[in-house]
């Protein structure tokens, strides 16, 4: 078990109580690589970023440099941060937000320069008060500061930036469903094709959203240089990446480590990490990538935290969140849980996630209550078929967007993994973990 | 001038280069389908149906349902799609009967139903609910869902015509979708989250749309229901006939359904040049009132000033009798005819006959002084309504279209919204378009000519104009072209308190300005184009034809026609009220209701010697007539009737009228024997083919065109130099609105092509044309052509004391049709007095509060309502709605000898 001493390229200033503030920022290097980019060419910094292979951090893990080179060229673009990180167990954003909001917009800057975009947008998820609130006044500082608004440190360009409360919705942090929340609409995620905001984005403008943790990267690479970033990590899963580990851990927390050097075992068992699994307990399973994400079990502990050899063993880092349950976990308890957030967050705008979620959700407690039947299983799998056609990864969709698909994660992974304990449930007519909370 | 304009990226409608095809395959079929268009339309087309709930081609696609999801090949092999949204692609390979594709209609199906009531015995809807229909053709045969279902209170009113029933609705957001899109309304929304996402109306507001009942019409399961069809029938027991709404001018195309000889519901049918599947309200829900308790059944004679019962031959007798007298003692011309809008086109003819040809008095007038002249009406050169939609500058000069002609609001919305169709309004107060004119150019009551003359020969911008409508107006007249190609101009009445000649002024001076321009009339009343056609108008003969053009061949025709030019419905009342005329016939005419002046309505009947009233209900100036006559009305007779761009469709006929009712053109008929002439026909088809034989503007329209069905959106008259093709009608395929709701019916889906099988129709229309088959005879006359003279009253110089008066007109008013519906009854508004807030804090009068109003005809007291929009000097009070001690408001009022009307706002 090791764990490599990689630089914290993300959450370097956490150590600082004010961390959040200009002054600690400027006297920790900040806003230098936006200082550096503004003495580039936009096109050199596309470049630069694109060579680092700086994949996304909100859960798809699309390449940031190739999504840039799709943005359609127009009159009016637009960046949009994606802040509205609202799923179970995932909390790494929210930690950028409050705790380094100037890094946050530094990267923005840069990221607009290298866009030539004049506008962005930073939606931030409604319940992040303090983020919304840090974010705002380091927006505002910055424009003090010359970092935002006109004419920024004399290099000529100009761009403004709109901080922007969610309400609420779990589905706004899906790209479309965020874009018509920005329009003052209901956050119905949109229909694709078009399958890329790139080409008709926010108010039908060709758009690049980015997430929080994947800008917030940009200073360091800028000031640092591309090739210190490749240096980190393995293949295209380079750099650091900020996991969000939750669960039967020690040390619960958010953690920046080196992508595919380190092991989801040196995650969870590291002393400097998650500390392992208390009271003695044993690993049952693990989610590796958020509520979204399939899960696996013991065996594959060893799996290191690359997006591809995560994605090649069937799951995903998603959105950079770890969920360990040690043997005392009723695992339908679990699923039931995961799939009622699903539901209570689904839009309701197609058919499939919004009856499904609903319906699956009332089969999972009525097993966890002890009232399930055997046949209900191969109803779960039916179920979850008909909203992800093959049950399999990456799921096919019946649904506009993947929230519908990704609900069958966590049903399909405990019935597959766990099919006993449900027959036990089934059987006993209780769970063997005792009557569920049911808040 | 915003309008909340749709940026919506779900569903761009497929972009279809004209003519354009692409070849690909449908469950191994070759198929050729329009380049852009819809999966689902392509496969529909080609005789593939692809279950469906959100999708409605009227609509934007949202591929919310995923009832459509189907196989199409693509980069990545055959991926499940929603037909509704993907459109069609050269070498697509699509499958609809997949494995894959039935596994995923049936859960969406299975799904569907997991918190569907199911309490089909109960709902409006069974029998004819896609929900049903589709679960029965494609579901799995049992449900697996064991749990409780979703609850909700039901069902919950959100306007006085529409009940939603949230348990029912699967959330396919087509009401929601007509709302925002089309009627521009957004009133009905979405809310929640995921299986308890309900569509609902927002917080403490109402679904106060005027086109509420077309969501009830596409709603695909029970979830809308509209108040008054509401557990009154069941589908299968209904009986319908394909017909034309007259509750405006408009021409909607409406199946009538009805069981056991009562109207129980209209549904809009898809008439693309026209109604698009939409209705009004009004359209659809008065149509109750045929069914009213209050209809007249028997004919009625004053005695001892009394209305009693009498017989037919009793009455018609002392008509005859009492206009052969009058007509003896003081000549023909002291005798008037007016109204006609009310009838169809056979009807209006049958009458023009009676009174210019039998009785000899050109004093006949279809307008009740709130149209504009004759002349003017028939010969300014016209736009369609898809040519209006099309424009490259849209002028509206009309009334608020939404109120007086609601679904040509729609389509303007549409043209402008949509299809970024430049709006100019000129208005005395603003309205429904003002939301989306490009340009809101406001005039004072009387001054529209003097504004138009000023915008076309870029004078100086009035005092009363903001300087960037004004250029924003002047712009976009400028870049529809010099000479006006491109402008076509909506002309109507703006307010009844301004004289009509005012505005047809306006009209000439447009024409005269952009000579290429062209008119859509706005003019709302039923077949008021049609009785115009048909003659029934001072100085114009049947075909659009003056009565000193057609004189020679009337005469021929017709045996005689009036000396002279006779009087308008204003002369008419003035001669009737100084004792220079006798005696009226009101056809289908409340002018006492309908006439702008009601002082001089009341006069004019009070000083008539004799007064016959022909209509449906005792209107108010019904009640006042010496006889009354029971005529059968909307859907108790066939026949045509002649829309607001001359477009002539078919009535059909689905009831029997309630107790004696006559045909207004057999009574017609009967008086003209019993006056000693004959009128010569026998029967409605009878009359079209003389009216085919000899109006000008009709030649050409013969029935055997009418009853094609090339013909079922109508033919417009005169017919256009490209011939019509015929083919038989597909009868008797019952047509089915349902289906698709709103949407072409059967027998349109099942045509065969249109060409071929048929001899070509054309006519020259507006030119001579003999007419063909009937011998030699004097060449047809001419239509009349613009320019007409317009004679436009000076304008008063404004006293300082006084505000000018507009008054518009409201879709629920007074009238008798709304009257004696119960649903839209409650929906009629009070009137009260609109002003600038400045001009009502002069009178330390405030919102509510009690206003004197007072004009040199009468004064009112009404309360008081804030209205930022209108100009300062001006109050508005709508026409045909009462206050407390003021019935019909406005008419107390308006003085139609004045070309404006000036009022005093006093405190009380």
């Amino acid at each position: 078990m090791t764990v490599t001493d990689a630089p914290k390229i993300v959450t370097s200033r956490l150590g600082y109580d004010d961390s959040h503030t200009l002054e600690r920022y400027l006297a920790t290097g900040g806003y230098e690589g936006l200082r550096k980019a503004l003495s580039m060419t936009p096109e050199d910094v596309a470049k630069e970023v694109d060579a680092v292979s700086l994949l996304g951090r909100g859960g798809a893990g699309f390449p940031a440099g190739r999504k840039w080179s799709m943005l359609r060229k127009a009159p009016t673009s637009y960046l949009v941060v994606n802040g509205d990180e609202s799923e179970p167990a995932t909390f790494k954003d929210h930690l950028l937000i409050e705790r380094d909001p100037h890094q946050l917009v530094e990267g923005v800057v840069i990221a607009c320069y290298a866009l030539q975009v004049t506008t962005a947008f930073i939606y931030i998820r409604g319940e992040f008060a303090l983020g919304l609130e840090r974010v705002t006044a380091a927006v505002n500082d910055a424009y003090g500061h010359g970092a935002i608004g006109r004419d920024i440190f004399g290099s000529g360009f100009s761009i403004d930036i709109v901080v922007h409360p969610g309400a609420g919705a779990y589905i706004c942090g899906e790209e479309t469903a965020l874009l018509e929340s920005l329009e003052g609409k209901r956050g119905f995620p949109r229909i694709k094709p078009p399958y890329f905001p790139a080409a008709i984005g926010l108010y039908g403008e060709p758009t690049v959203v980015n997430n929080v943790e994947t800008l917030s990267n940009l200073p360091w690479v800028l000031s640092n240089g591309s090739a210190a970033f490749t240096a980190l990590g393995e293949g295209r899963s380079t750099g650091t990446r900020l996991f969000a580990l939750a669960g039967h851990v020690k040390n619960p927390g958010v953690y920046e480590v080196e992508m595919v050097k380190t092991t989801f075992r040196d995650l969870i068992y590291a002393p400097v990490l998650g500390g392992g699994i208390p009271g003695g307990r044993e690993l049952k399973a693990f989610i590796p990538g958020g509520a979204s994400a399939p899960w696996f079990g013991p065996d594959q502990v060893e799996l290191p935290l690359g997006q591809d050899e995560v994605g090649a063993a069937g799951s995903m880092l998603g959105s950079g969140s770890v969920v360990v349950m040690d043997d005392s976990t009723c695992v339908v308890r679990a699923a039931w849980r995961i799939t009622r957030f699903f539901w209570r967050e689904s839009c309701g705008q197609c058919t499939p996630c919004r009856e499904g979620s609903g319906w699956l959700e009332k089969i999972l407690r009525r097993i966890e209550d002890g009232e399930g039947r055997e046949s209900d299983l191969e109803l779960l799998m039916d179920i979850s078929d008909n909203l992800a056609p093959g049950v399999s990864w990456p799921p096919q969709q019946t649904t506009i967007c993947v929230l519908g698909s990704s609900i069958p994660s966590s049903i399909a992974s405990a019935i597959r993994m766990f099919r006993d304990e449900f027959l036990l449930h089934i059987k006993d007519g209780s769970c063997p973990q005792g009557p569920a909370p049911h808040g | 001038m915003a309008d909340p304009v749709i940026t919506s990226h779900h569903a761009i409608a497929p972009h279809t280069e004209e003519g354009a095809t692409v070849e690909m395959t449908i469950d191994g079929r070759a198929v050729v389908a329009g380049a852009g268009e819809f999966l689902i339309a392509a496969a529909e087309r080609a005789g593939v149906f692809i279950p469906r709930f959100c999708y409605h081609p009227r609509l934007r696609s949202v591929g919310m349902c995923r009832m459509c999801l189907v196989e199409v090949s693509g980069p990545r092999g055959a991926t499940l799609q929603p037909a509704c949204y993907v459109a069609v692609a050269e070498g697509m390979e699509v499958v609809t009967t997949s494995d894959k594709v039935k596994k995923a209609q049936d859960g969406v199906l299975e799904m569907l139903l997991v918190n569907h009531p199911l309490d089909c015995p109960v709902c409006d809807k069974g029998g004819e609910c896609p929900l049903q229909d589709q679960v029965l053709a494609y579901g799995p045969g049992e449900s697996r869902f064991l749990e409780e279902k979703r609850h909700w209170a039901k069902p919950t009113p959100i306007s006085e015509l529409v009940l939603l029933d949230r348990e029912r609705c699967i959330q396919c957001g087509r009401c929601v979708r007509f709302a925002n899109e089309v009627a521009g309304e957004a009133q009905i929304d979405f809310l929640g989250r995921g299986d308890m996402v309900e569509v609902n109306v927002f917080e403490g507001q109402a679904f106060s749309s005027y086109f509420s009942g077309n969501t009830v019409q596409i709603c695909p399961v029970g979830a809308l229901t509209a108040s008054p069809y509401r557990f009154t029938a069941r589908p299968w027991d209904l009986d319908q006939v394909e017909s034309t709404c007259t509750l405006c001018a408009f021409g909607c195309r409406a199946a009538v359904q009805s069981s056991a000889n009562r109207i129980t519901r209209l549904l809009g049918m898809d008439s693309d040049p026209v109604n698009q599947s939409w209705l009004c309200d009004k359209g659809r829900f008065a149509s109750e009132a045929v069914n009213a308790e209050n209809r007249l059944t028997e004919p009625l004679i004053r005695r001892n000033d009394i209305l009693e019962p009498a017989s037919w031959g009793e009455a018609l007798e002392l008509v005859a009798r009492r206009l052969g007298e009058l007509r003896t003692a003081k000549g023909a011309s002291a005798i008037a005819v007016m109204g006609g809008a009310r009838l169809s086109n056979e009807d209006a003819y049958a009458w023009a006959k009676l009174a210019k040809a039998v009785i000899g008095t050109d004093s006949v007038d279809a307008q009740m002084g709130d149209g504009l002249p004759a002349e003017v009406v028939v010969a300014l050169p016209r736009a369609t309504i898809d040519e209006a939609c099309k424009a490259r500058c849209l002028v509206v000069l009309a009334g608020d279209l939404r109120e007086e002609l609601p679904v040509l609001f729609l389509r303007v919305r549409s043209a402008a919204v949509d299809d970024a169709v430049p709006v100019v309004e000129l208005a005395p107060q603003s309205g429904s378009v003002t939301g989306f004119a490009t340009a809101s150019v406001a005039y004072g009551p009387g001054e529209a000519a003097e504004l138009v003359r000023a915008l076309a020969t870029g004078g100086a911008v009035p005092a009363t104009v903001e300087p960037a409508q004004w250029s924003a107006a002047a712009e976009a007249l400028h870049r529809a072209g010099t000479d006006g190609e491109g402008i076509v101009v909506i002309l109507g009445r703006p307010s009844v308190a301004e004289d009509g000649a005012l505005v047809a002024d306006a009209a000439a001076a447009m024409a005269a300005a952009w000579p290429a321009a062209r008119f859509l009339l706005a003019l709302r009343r039923g077949n008021v184009m049609g009785a115009i056609d048909m003659g029934l108008a001072p100085g114009l003969l049947p075909g659009r034809v003056s009565l000193d053009d057609g004189r020679s061949f009337f005469e021929e025709q017709w045996g005689s026609v009036p000396a002279g030019r006779g009087r308008d419905a204003a002369g008419i009342l003035e001669g009737l009220a100084d004792g220079t005329m006798a005696a009226v016939v009101m056809v289908g005419a409340d002018p006492l209701s309908d006439f702008p002046d009601g002082t001089l309505a009341g006069d004019g009947i009070a000083g008539a010697d004799f007064v016959v009233a022909v209509d449906g209900f005792l209107s108010r100036s019904a009640a006042r007539a010496d006889v009354v006559l029971p005529a059968s009305i909307v859907y108790e007779r066939s026949g045509t009737t002649t829309n607001i761009e001359g477009r002539v469709s078919r009535l059909s006929q689905k009831l029997v009228a309630p107790g004696q009712c006559w045909p207004d053109w057999m009574i017609a008929s009967e008086l003209a024997a019993r006056l000693g002439g004959d009128l010569g026909v026998e029967s409605m088809t009878e009359i079209w083919d003389e009216i085919e034989k000899v109006a000008t503007s009709h030649t050409g329209i013969t029935r055997a065109v009418l009853e094609s069905l090339s013909a079922r959106d109508g033919i417009i008259a005169p017919l256009a130099a490209s011939p019509v093709t015929l083919s038989r009608r597909l009868s008797p395929e019952p047509f089915d609105p349902m289906a698709t709701p709103g949407i072409e019916s059967v027998e349109a889906q099942g045509a065969p092509p249109r060409s071929g099988g048929a001899e070509p129709t054309s006519g020259e229309g507006a030119g001579h044309t003999a007419v063909s088959g009937h011998g030699h005879q004097a060449p047809r006359p001419r239509s009349l052509r613009w320019p007409q003279p317009v004679a436009a009253p000076p304008l008063p110089a404004p006293d300082s004391y006084s505000v000018r008066l507009v008054s518009g007109r409201r879709l629920y008013d007074d009238g008798v049709l709304v009257g004696a519906t119960d649903a839209l009854a409650a929906l009629v508004a009070p009137a009260t007095v609109r002003a600038h807030p400045h001009d009502l804090e002069k009178l330390g009068v405030g919102a509510g509060d009690p206003v004197r109003v007072r004009s040199a005809r009468g004064d009112i007291v009404l309360d008081a309502a804030i209205d930022e929009s209108l100009p300062r000097g001006v109050a508005s009070i709508d026409f045909n709605l009462s206050a407390d001690g003021a019935v019909g408001a406005a008419a107390l009022l308006i003085d139609s000898r004045e070309a404006v009307v000036d009022v005093r706002l006093e405190t009380p």
